[in-house]
């Protein structure tokens, strides 16, 4: 159920990032929803891309450092509440949240949240059980 | 007063000891010259024969051998007896380039043995103790020479070799280990992990340790000394001259007896090879008057040393030499502190980072500021920023149990330490520039 995110280790320096998305328009890889998390030395880009495995080659392929991990996607109401909402339901399963980020969906009203926890299967069954719907890989290659 | 192994060679007066040194070198150089074609060419080109050695004194006649020397001749170049005669190999690590290979004969097994026997008695050990030998089994030369050493003062010899904490710290405390013998970055390791189980100093048995084969802080040495609640004692050697043994501490703690029955030590300048008086700072240099099998004439072994003579309470006269100040090639002082490069090498491998690291040096305050980056590897990194800080964290304690001094760790994206001609830049020194 769950979706990839792609992982970059990055200094922090001018022209870093700009560097990794040349790498990932160069193969024709587009971006869905992408998070930094920065240091004074060092960042963290997170990414959700179209199409995972030719990200990752060609950013490995160029020597940045990547992994994938598993995150939990899931769609919300554009509204307000709706992400209040969801958290709510991992707060009362009592699933840590590590960190999140969102992306809006172009056409239809609504939202999509990433959210980064220690227990996936937790996650997805208290939101599931919750009526939440979870987005999977497939519905990324097709947003 | 002291225990001694070998009382008559340890507390030989100073001139007869200089008298035996002459009649073994004599016949050494003529072993050396008849046997190595490699080291007779060199003499030949510096136009010194045998017969114009007659005592040390003419030491300083003879040709250096060198690292490089190691690497030209490797591996039968300058061996100096047929191989039916040998019984052993030694090999280092070959993290400086191509791996050195000693051969030995059973006699030069036989009193490199005895040298690491020496420091086990100056260490306070005999028959009655439990002595676990934790440095690492095979070509290293650490394990076989102490293992050897621990026989022959009649110790029970516990043949640990290196690794797997919890079983040595099983066996140190069911079978009263009472010397440990190991690299003095283990034994903070081992003192850690026993802290952690709840065992104080007064509950292991342990009253000696034996530690070598790595750079190592006088502050370090306090530390182990204060967790295991034992006295920790140098022990110096490199696989080029035997091993372990070629110098060790007693009680006093001010430096190693080298054992100059079988290794003449001088010290000379790094610049113009001229031999320096006792006393001064400057490159440490080995002959082996004794070997057999693979006999070093004038090995500049490239450590800063200091050489002294002066009455030790323990009743040795043998010469000491001061801990090793640093590297004719690499040394840093950073904060008053001496760092060698290979220091930091040896957290990185043993923390599981690969060797990538880059050392920067600069002057904040008129503080010198100390920082490390680190290539981290793909196994280590997540997509949170609090484990990489963690992975950092950990990686600067270990560094300061090493060093002395508390570097601040940077983990940077693989393959960004500059590197200069395919060979990475170890240390950025800004200082210099000021």
């Amino acid at each position: 159920m769950a979706i990839k995110q792609l992982t970059a280790f990055l200094a922090n320096k001018q022209g870093t990032l700009a560097s990794v998305t040349k790498i990932l328009s160069d193969a024709g890889v587009n971006l869905r929803a992408l998070s930094i998390a920065e240091t004074e030395e060092f960042g963290i880009l997170r990414m959700i891309v179209n199409d995972e495995t030719t990200a990752e080659k060609a950013l490995a392929g160029a020597g940045s450092l990547i992994k994938v991990t598993e995150v939990v996607g899931v769609k919300i109401g554009d509204e307000p509440g709706k992400l209040t909402a969801a958290l709510e339901v991992l707060d009362r399963a009592g699933i840590n949240l590590e960190y999140l980020y969102a992306f809006m969906a172009r056409t239809e009203k609504h939202a999509y949240v990433v959210l980064r926890v220690a227990d996936n299967a937790a996650a997805e069954k208290a939101l599931t059980d919750a009526g939440f719907y979870l987005i999977r890989q497939a519905d990324i290659e097709k947003l | 007063m002291s225990n001694y192994y070998q009382k008559e060679i340890e507390t030989m007066p100073v001139e007869q000891m200089k008298r035996l040194q002459s009649e073994k070198l004599v016949k050494q150089v003529r072993h050396v010259y008849e046997n190595v074609p490699y080291y007779k060419n060199l003499m030949d080109e510096k136009g010194v024969k045998p017969e114009d050695i007659h005592g040390i004194e003419d030491l300083h006649k003879l040709p250096f051998l060198t690292k490089a020397d190691l690497r030209d001749a490797y591996p039968y170049g300058l061996l100096a007896k047929p191989l039916e005669d040998c019984v052993r190999i030694q090999s280092t690590s070959g993290t400086t380039g191509r791996r050195v290979v000693a051969f030995y004969t059973q006699n030069d097994v036989d009193l490199w043995e005895d040298c690491c026997a020496r420091a086990i008695v100056a260490a306070g050990g005999s028959n009655k103790d439990v002595c676990q030998v934790a440095y690492g089994y095979g070509l290293f030369t650490g394990g076989p020479g102490l293992n050897g050493g621990s026989h022959k003062v009649g110790c029970l010899t516990l043949p640990m070799s290196s690794g797997n904490t919890d079983r040595q710290i099983q066996f140190m405390t069911d079978l009263s280990a009472t010397i440990l013998c190991c690299t003095p970055s283990y034994a903070a390791y081992i003192g850690e992990t026993l802290k952690e189980k709840g065992y104080g100093p007064d509950d292991i048995p342990l009253k000696a340790g034996i530690f070598g084969a790595e750079p190592w802080t006088e502050e370090m040495r306090r530390n182990i000394e204060e967790t295991l609640g034992i006295k920790a004692y140098d022990i110096y050697g490199l696989t080029e001259t035997s091993g372990p043994g070629v110098s060790f501490e007693c009680e006093e703690q001010t430096g190693m007896h080298i054992n100059e029955d079988h290794f003449l030590a001088e010290i000379i300048d790094p610049d113009t090879g001229e031999v320096l008086p006792e006393g001064e700072k400057g490159e440490l240099v080995f002959t082996a008057l004794d070997k057999e099998a693979f006999p070093l004439l004038r090995y500049r072994t490239r450590d800063i040393c200091v050489l002294s003579r002066k009455p030790c309470s323990c009743g040795r006269t043998l010469i000491k030499m001061a801990k090793p100040m640093g590297r004719t090639d690499d040394m840093l002082i950073i904060r008053g502190v001496n760092v060698f490069p290979s220091q930091i090498e040896t957290v990185l491998l043993n923390e599981g980072y690969q060797p990538n690291y880059q050392i920067v040096v600069d002057r904040a305050n008129n503080t010198d500021t100390f920082e490390v980056h680190v290539e981290m590897s793909p196994e280590q990194f997540t997509d949170m920023v609090s484990e990489v800080q963690k992975l950092e964290k950990q990686l600067a304690g270990a560094l300061k149990t090493m060093l002395g001094i508390n570097p601040a760790v940077h983990l940077v994206p693989p393959k960004t330490i500059t590197r200069s001609e395919g060979k990475a830049v170890r240390v950025v020194d800004k200082r210099k520039l000021i």
